[in-house]
């Protein structure tokens, strides 16, 4: 038998249901006996703000002078009903974080890079901290399930308030913090032992429904006496109803935070099963918002996944008023940054990959509570890259818009856009490329 | 002769809750104003929240949601019943209730007194972080859930699930507790924890009403403290 008789032969062909991952995943299930978790957003690609474009101008648009005409970015949060309202100078903030998730130099230095900007950082389920009050010019405080660290102290010296009902990256989850980070000071923060596994509620202890939100929300005020901006946060879900039912509880501002959102420390299933992409919950938001007649008395801030003064320009286009990064800031602080390769290779894992956030061993000392690795983060220059980023996302929110021809970042308008395929078209309610059909349009 | 007056009263009938609740945050530490008597507080919500004086308040009748939410060194005394979450999150003072309280009385209270003559509904204490509550009446289900600091005494009766998930929260209960919660064992009552429990009755100033001996001690197995595979259905 010669070479050439030989039969052509199958070559190994992986299967495109059970991937390599896939089936890590099972053995890794099968050996441990227990569910993955960790840290980060959704790993998978999902239809997000890159499936749009914004159309600029042309013969019948007038683009606005780069650099020399004016382009506004400031956005006010809280007009509704509180005394004092939050300005903000550019409409990109710092989602809430906890300490505990993340090491008091970290909490540092994202009040310092926001305070730099001109706009607000937010507490997390730990509540506030000296670190981050001092150096936060603007700091939201958030009302958790959990209530860890809550004092009406801190209630009253922060400056808006934030109900979170949900993050994105869990929407219907509680919050979990494992024992290697529940530190001494994490512990007398929470009120709980050192070293436990700590599971916070996905259930606020004395409220359900929006009945009761609406009265939690006026005892809230009561007790900070009318003057600060409330916010409800919502995980993406079932945005056109949570957006309504915030609003009618009476929120001055509405967070919503899609799929992508980023989290310390969540079941992997979770992160990638459970919540709608951001891009699909804005435009039914908005209608919320504009069948009340609410759209821009209600402020909206929209997160997760949002990476770049495009995604920032987008977002807004589709209606939000501001936009709110949780992971991109620490990335800009220094996290999975490849000078730790060699340390991320101990661990495992590569740099970019980094996703066990809940186990405390972050070579970049920011979701760690480990003394010696927080050391390494420098809260003033971590603080500075920080201000340099939000300074990058708008600049180019601000390309995007004069190129577009507004005055003001929150002219975009849907009319802008376009997008790149079908799905996107559909959930962000604008034309497919170089069509007029946009599916599904008239029924959310 | 002209005296400095110390008492004063409101009436909801003819004063709105925001200014009521103004007045009482404007209160400053050399207040003369040290005692407060409300009318026709009609159901109110979030009725003397958000106090942070030594002062005392007494409101005639029931009040709604949320009455002494976030209290500090205040006492509160509603001679009447009250909406869900009484005193919650209160940090200190005092806070008592003549008649019954709808759920989540005290959640999530760090410290202070809250005493309820009356029975409270569900979710009593709820992630309670060192607050310190006495029912002489019963308390309903899931009452102490993720309880994590402070004291719950009961005179009477407890519902389902009580203390499910707790951490280190104490609980006495001297009637019948219908379930434990998941990781809530009853615990041994031994002379220091009736020394310990009469302290506390006392100081509520209720101790001679009942017999320490009477009441069983109840708490966490500690076993769901760190996840464990073969727990799995605890969770
Ligand atoms: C390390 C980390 C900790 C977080 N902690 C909280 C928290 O305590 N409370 C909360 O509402 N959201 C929390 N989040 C979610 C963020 O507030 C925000 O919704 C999310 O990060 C936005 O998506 P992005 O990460 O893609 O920007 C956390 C996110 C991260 C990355």
């Amino acid at each position: 038998m010669n070479e050439h008789s030989r039969p052509p032969q199958t070559v190994p062909r992986l299967s495109a249901t059970f991937d390599p991952a896939t089936m890590a995943e099972i053995r890794r299930a099968a050996a441990t006996g227990i569910y993955d978790i960790r840290g980060g957003g959704t790993k998978r690609k999902l239809p997000h703000f890159d499936d749009l474009l914004f159309l600029g101008a042309s013969i019948s648009r007038y683009p606005l002078e780069g650099y020399r005409e004016k382009c506004g970015t400031d956005v006010v949060l809280g007009t509704r009903y509180a005394k004092k309202p939050i300005h903000l100078k550019t409409p990109v903030t710092i989602a809430g974080m906890s300490f505990g998730a993340l090491s008091a130099q970290a909490k540092e230095a994202l009040g310092r890079g926001a305070s730099m900007i001109g706009t607000s950082t937010t507490t997390g389920d730990g509540g506030m901290t000296p670190e981050e009050r001092g150096q936060s010019k603007t700091l939201v405080y958030q009302y958790l399930p959990s209530r860890y660290g809550m004092n009406p102290d801190d209630l009253r010296r922060a400056d808006a308030i934030e109900v979170v009902v949900g993050q994105g990256a869990k929407p219907g989850g509680g919050g979990m913090l494992l024992g290697q980070k529940i530190s001494p000071r994490v512990a007398k923060m929470r009120c709980l032992p050192e070293g436990i596994d700590q599971r916070s509620a996905c259930r606020h202890p004395d409220w359900t429904g929006p009945d009761d939100l609406e009265i939690k929300i006026e005892e809230l005020r009561e007790i900070t006496d009318w003057e600060k901006p409330i916010y409800v946060k919502v995980g993406a879900s079932r945005p056109y109803y949570d957006t309504a039912l915030a609003v009618k509880a009476g929120a001055d501002v509405v967070v919503l935070d899609g799929m992508q959102g980023g989290t310390a420390a969540t079941q992997d299933v979770f992160i990638e099963h459970v919540g709608i992409p951001i891009l699909a919950a804005i435009r039914p938001a908005v209608k919320a918002l504009q069948d009340l007649g609410m759209h821009r008395k209600v402020q909206l801030i929209v997160s997760g996944g949002i990476r770049s003064g495009a995604d920032m320009a987008k977002a807004l286009a589709l209606g939000a008023d501001a936009v709110a990064i949780g992971t991109a800031a620490l990335i800009a602080l220094g996290d999975n940054d490849p000078r730790w390769e060699a340390e991320y290779q101990k661990l495992g894992t590569t740099a970019g990959a980094y996703d066990d956030w809940h186990e405390g061993r972050d070579p970049a000392g920011i979701t760690t509570q480990d003394p010696d690795l927080a050391k390494r983060l420098d809260p003033e220059l971590a603080g500075r890259r920080l201000a340099n980023y939000l300074a990058v996302m708008t600049l180019e929110c601000q390309t995007i818009a004069r190129a577009a021809g507004k005055s003001h970042v929150h002219n975009l308008e849907p009319e802008d856009l376009v997008a790149l395929s079908i799905e996107a078209a559909a959930m962000a309610g604008v034309p497919l490329a170089g069509t007029n059909w946009i599916p599904g349009q008239g029924s959310f | 002769m002209n005296t400095i007056p110390t008492s004063q009263t409101v009436d909801l009938a003819t004063v709105s809750l925001r200014e009521l609740n103004q007045s009482l945050h404007r209160l400053g530490d050399r207040t003369n104003l040290s005692h407060w008597r409300i009318l026709n507080p009609r159901g109110a919500h979030a009725l003397a929240c958000g106090l942070d004086a030594d002062v005392t308040v007494e409101v005639d009748g029931d009040a709604g949601y949320y009455c002494a939410g976030m209290n500090k060194r205040a006492t509160v005394i509603v001679h009447g019943n009250v909406g869900i979450g009484v005193a919650e999150n209160m940090m200190s003072g005092r806070v008592y209730v003549k008649g019954d309280a709808s759920q989540a009385a005290g959640a999530t209270g760090q410290g202070g007194l809250l005493v309820v003559d009356g029975n409270t509904s569900g979710r009593c204490g709820i992630s309670m972080k060192g607050i310190d509550i006495v029912v002489k009446g019963s308390i309903g289900p899931m009452s102490a859930f993720m309880a994590q600091a402070g004291s719950l005494v009961v005179f009477g009766d407890a519902g389902d699930a009580l203390g499910d998930s707790i951490y280190e929260a104490r609980l006495f209960v001297r009637g019948t507790v219908k379930s434990l919660g998941a990781d809530c064992i009853e615990k041994p009552m031994k002379d220091q924890h009736r020394a310990e429990l009469y302290a506390k009755l006392k100081e509520a100033g209720v101790a001679g009403e009942v017999d320490v001996g009477e009441f069983k001690r109840y708490g966490s197995a500690r076993t769901l403290y760190n996840f464990h595979v073969d727990n799995a259905s605890a969770y």
